[in-house]
């Protein structure tokens, strides 16, 4: 699945928090899209959520636009992990997977076998089949980002859409999740706060600032030192990982101490 | 080999025990006979409702009046008749079917806002229902541009849903203590101009006035029954229909598109049900507290949180509840009756607070 954003401004309450942006995500690439707080990361993945129409510009899935396809149809091609992925209830994790069927299923169409087969190969896909029973309120931080991603997968669109899927996860818990969304061979555009995720997960990056696109391309083409300090304010050292031996970041403070 | 053969069984064992039994206290597979308990559970209590009273009957006689009714045969007792056809049973059954519509109210109103806190009477939604049919009890379906009472009240319950949902939010995030106060501060003023319609239209009129602020179902008629229950059954059913993206507003807007929900049209959808339904309840029985808030609360204890079935079960729960608290209502004081509202705010106001403790900090 190619996502292609062309063009797009998106404005809350009459102000553009995104201007004319330009983002491709290629099938099977995972783009990170990164900027600091503020930049419009989150505005811009709200238009492909079809949360938050384009003032201008168009989005479109392997060419169709995304905005004038129904809304089912278009849960079919690219599933969602937000930011806030806190339930309001008591939902059983299978339950909650089970809710990524719903654009496949007709109203007053039950789950069927083969929608239980969906849930539970998704939930063994994350690691969680053992939990499925278990209430989602009661799963930790990084058991529920995985819980989410499975009902993403259940969606079975071939384009997912993370917003910050690390935030307040412990460092395994980030890891782990960020090599179970690489490994699960979709197309990935991921909102990221970590400069060295980025560097090391990541094909290429679309670095936002003031809601323009400031760069975009292979990570250490784009994050180098100079370019790092000028977007994110702090010292930058780009090298090979010691441990992995894959491209690593190294941020520190712009004032020495 | 044989040891590893008896581990593998052991573990399939305990999962297919830990599925048989699930988070909920009535597992999926289960909720048909929940609601076949509930069914009998209602008929039980309709039928206590009819037997008592200020004068108790005897079950044999109620059976002969309802038989001769259903039958058409004639009436075996001119007096009894009266009591039973004319009184007591289409007061049970507008107790039923306002208890089932302010229910699923309930329900919709906490999707739509998404907060269990929320409740018709809460919100003040039903203090809005309640001064549109005053108006036109008052004045005439002429003030309310020809609109009879349950029109009315339904223009008012959404302007204040409206109302309560404009001042409660902030950058699209509704907050707990926000929501809250904003629904006690339109209920005031609803209730306050509701008086003051009454008041002032006839001194005398203060049983009315306790009628549209307490809520009773004292003297429901027939003629009473038909236009709740087609709207009660039409929106449960709508709101059945959208099961799935209920669920799915459950996570936030965001997930919600994601997952495919047509979010504005569902919001909307919600917002016309919650207060269709208040507007029908509250021009037949004025408004009746926290039955809306207490029976979902109680409904997802029992089946979770998915809405395909917290909906049938609430609306069910929701009927035997209000028929049951009519009982008490009408024999905790006799030859007196006690109006019905006072009861359920006596149990629904300690169960606001408990739940308003047990959540953390207002956050939304």
């Amino acid at each position: 699945m190619r996502l292609d954003i062309a063009g797009v401004t998106a404005e809350i309450d009459g102000t553009p928090i995104v201007s004319d942006v330009d983002l491709v995500a290629e099938p099977g690439a995972f783009v990170g899209l990164i900027g600091p707080n503020g930049s419009g990361k989150s505005t811009l993945l709200r238009t492909v959520y079809r949360s938050l129409r384009p003032s201008a510009g168009a989005v479109s899935l392997d060419g169709d636009d995304l905005w004038r396809m129904r809304a089912r149809q278009a849960a079919r091609r690219r599933a969602v992990v937000t930011q806030h992925g806190d339930l309001g209830g008591e939902f059983s994790v299978a339950e909650v997977v089970a809710m990524g069927r719903a654009p496949h299923k007709g109203v007053l169409e039950r789950e069927n076998a083969a929608d239980r087969a969906v849930v539970a190969d998704s939930l063994e896909r994350v690691g969680l089949a053992h939990a499925s029973d278990r209430l989602f309120s009661t799963l930790s931080g990084g058991e529920r980002q995985r819980a989410l991603v499975a009902r993403a997968l259940a969606q079975e669109a071939p384009l997912l859409i993370l917003d910050e899927p690390t935030n307040h996860l412990d460092v395994r818990a980030q890891l782990g999740l960020l090599d179970l969304v690489r490994s699960l061979g979709l197309t990935l555009l991921a909102a990221l706060h970590d400069l060295d995720h980025a560097a090391a997960y990541c094909d290429r990056v679309v670095v936002l600032q003031h809601g323009r696109v400031r760069a975009s391309g292979p990570p250490l083409e784009v994050l180098t030192p100079e370019f790092v300090a000028d977007v994110f304010g702090v010292r930058a050292h780009i090298g090979a990982h010691p441990i992995t031996g894959r491209p690593h970041i190294a941020v520190a403070s712009a004032k020495p101490w | 080999m044989a040891e590893g053969t008896a581990v593998t069984e052991r573990t399939a064992t305990t999962e297919r025990a830990g599925r048989r039994r699930g988070p909920h206290l009535v597992p999926g597979r289960m909720v048909a006979v929940l609601l076949g308990g509930l069914a009998a559970a209602l008929a039980a209590v309709a039928m206590a409702g009819v037997t008592v009273g200020s004068v108790d009957l005897p079950p044999g006689a109620v059976w002969r009046v309802i038989g001769s009714h259903l039958t058409g045969a004639a009436s075996p007792d001119p007096l009894r008749d009266q009591v039973i056809w004319e009184l007591r049973t289409p007061r049970v059954l507008v107790a039923a079917l306002v208890g089932a519509g302010l229910s699923v109210a309930g329900v919709a109103l906490q999707a739509l806002v998404r907060n269990p806190l929320a409740d018709p009477y809460v919100l003040g939604v039903s203090a809005g229902a309640s001064l549109g049919a005053v108006l036109v009890v008052s004045f005439g379906a002429t003030a309310f541009g020809g609109l009879g009472v349950t029109g009315a009240a339904f223009v008012t319950a959404l302007l204040s849903v409206l109302a309560v949902y404009a001042l409660a939010q902030r950058g699209g995030r509704l907050l707990d203590s926000r929501l809250v106060l904003a629904g006690v501060a339109v209920g005031y003023l609803c209730s306050a101009a509701t008086s003051f319609v009454q008041l002032r239209l006839d001194p005398s009129e203060l049983q009315g006035l306790m009628f549209w602020l307490m809520g009773s179902v004292a003297g429901a008629t027939w003629s009473d029954l038909g236009v709740p229950a087609a709207v009660i059954a039409a929106c449960t059913v709508l709101l059945l229909v959208q099961g799935r993206s209920m669920n799915a507003l459950l996570a936030g807007d965001d997930a919600a598109a994601g997952l495919g929900a047509s979010v504005p049209a569902l919001r909307i959808a919600l917002l016309v049900v919650a207060s269709l339904l208040t507007a029908t309840s509250v021009a037949v029985v004025g408004g009746i507290g926290f039955v809306g808030l207490m029976v979902p609360h109680a409904a997802r204890f029992l089946v979770g949180a998915d809405h395909r079935r917290v909906l049938p079960v609430a609306a069910l729960g929701g009927a035997v509840f209000l028929v049951a608290v009519d009982i008490v209502a009408r024999t905790a004081d006799r030859p007196n009756e006690l109006p019905i509202g006072i009861f359920t705010t006596g149990l629904g106001v300690p169960f606001f607070l408990w739940l308003l403790r047990r959540r953390p900090g207002g956050a939304a």
